[in-house]
């Protein structure tokens, strides 16, 4: 379980980054690289050290309204991120 | 016939800057003709390479060689990869490195540095590659790495003489503060091939290294990513080599020529040249580069083969060096009548005692009397 009021922050080993001829951002990593859809893209933008997993979930539900519970897509991706290691949380 | 094969871009950019090197380690992926090459690429020519790929869409980059920290220019093109957008690699075996030259290199803009090592001893090291002083260097230069604050990923080439070390091999790594450890046995072509009795290890010795492996990420399920790699002999399907033919890796060697693999000189196609072409039209539209494409090219059995879409029919190289014959399929599968050859050298390695002075050492001389006596 993520808690809500944690603090993501970007693995500072990744880098994300927008791909034109991807048509998507993806996270860079040592010979790696890993294609993030929409949603992912997002999400991840919204992840700078110091916003919290509600703030986030707060900022996007206004920005989507007509997505229906977003908090618990967001959550669930936060839950991946943080298995992938592409995000570690405070 | 079906339709032409959809053509993706490439995401990957291998810059092999050099093939000079200051060690001599048998198992080199280098091809062994390499003192044919000609001369190498300018600064220029590089910068042009990394614009035309990235604007094709490559992101990711390796700079390797040979050892790619003998030229000279490495921090200009690893900034002008940087302004670029590239997310870059430093393949290297760390001599040749200091600590001043890692902190530049940072500065340049580099993302991560990949260090090999050949064991973890100097005995064995010196054995391999043919350098005495080389082990303590690449321990002051992982530590250097690491305290740079790159990620650090090690990586040690597999194979009969050390791989019973694998676990002082991952204890040193845990113990240098690894975020990755690449435990990847030989791919037995170009210096490898040659020395393939020498080096292939035993069905147990291949065996125990895995289980080591295993139980050791079972320890420490947070612990530092170990990625093994089993020589592709003792697999019964071939590796989706590349992930296909020209489909999303490109390389380019010291003197230019662009190939869709590192060891694809060996094959007997006309590769062209980043001196006359651009890479959009090397990749899109010269012939070696649409040679294997698809699947239109396949022989039986790989053409109705249910799972050539995952292995796409294996590594090309392979089945040229093993049969002669570039369309063939990959050896390595059993579905092939030439698997017989793969079996062949596997009993072989499995019941004779390789001493290490047989080996064929990566040397500039050796690579000259090979193409004197393949002429």
């Amino acid at each position: 379980m993520i808690d809500p009021a944690s603090i993501p922050q970007l693995n500072k080993h990744f880098r994300l980054q927008w791909e034109e001829a991807q048509d998507c951002y993806v996270l860079l990593y040592p010979e790696g690289m890993v294609k993030l859809n929409e949603s992912a893209g997002l999400i991840l933008n919204c992840v700078d050290g110091s916003k919290s997993v509600e703030v986030i979930i707060a900022e996007l539900a206004e920005r989507f309204p007509q997505v229906e519970d977003i908090a618990s897509d967001i959550e669930a991706f936060m839950t991946t991120a943080s298995a992938q290691r592409w995000v570690a949380f405070s | 016939m079906s339709a032409a094969p959809e053509i993706s871009p490439p995401l990957w950019l291998l810059a092999e800057l050099t093939y000079r090197c200051p060690l001599q380690c048998p198992y080199c992926s280098n091809p062994v003709e390499l003192a044919s090459a000609g001369t190498e690429l300018s600064t220029e020519d590089w910068f042009r390479v990394l614009q035309q790929a990235r604007k094709m869409g490559a992101a990711q980059l390796g700079f390797s060689g040979g050892e790619p920290l003998v030229r000279q220019d490495l921090e200009l093109l690893v900034a002008e990869a940087r302004r670029l957008g590239f997310y870059s690699n430093l393949i290297t075996s760390g001599v040749g490195l200091t600590s001043d030259r890692v902190g530049a290199l940072r500065e340049a803009g580099l993302d991560h540095i990949q260090i090999s090592f050949q064991s973890t001893d100097s005995d064995i090291s010196e054995l391999l590659s043919g350098s005495r002083k080389a082990f303590a260097h690449k321990l002051a230069m992982a530590e250097a790495v690491k305290s740079a604050g790159y990620p650090m990923v090690l990586n040690f080439v597999l194979h009969r003489h050390n791989i019973d070390q694998i676990e002082q091999i991952i204890d040193l790594s845990h113990e240098l503060g690894a975020d990755y450890v690449e435990l990847a046995n030989a791919q037995y072509h170009g210096w490898a091939l040659l020395n393939r009795d020498e080096l292939m290890p035993s069905r147990e010795q291949l065996s125990r290294a895995e289980m080591v492996t295993n139980a050791w990420r079972e320890a420490h399920p947070d612990g530092m990513r170990l990625f093994f790699v089993v020589p592709d002999y003792y697999e019964e399907r071939p590796k989706p080599c590349m992930n296909g033919w020209a489909k999303m890796f490109l390389a380019v060697a010291p003197d230019g020529l662009a190939l869709p693999c590192h060891s694809a000189r060996s094959l007997p196609l006309e590769f062209p040249n980043v001196r006359d072409h651009e890479v959009a039209a090397i990749w899109n539209e010269s012939a070696a580069f649409n040679a294997y494409r698809g699947f239109d090219w396949m022989q039986e059995p790989c053409r109705s083969c249910p799972e050539k879409e995952q292995d796409f029919g294996g590594c090309r190289c392979q089945a040229f060096a093993l049969t002669g014959d570039a369309s063939q399929p990959d050896p390595v599968c059993t579905k092939s009548d030439q698997r017989g050859q793969i079996d062949a050298a596997l009993t072989a390695a499995n019941c004779h005692n390789a001493s290490s002075s047989a080996l064929q050492y990566r040397t500039w001389s050796a690579s000259q009397n090979i193409i004197t006596s393949t002429r």
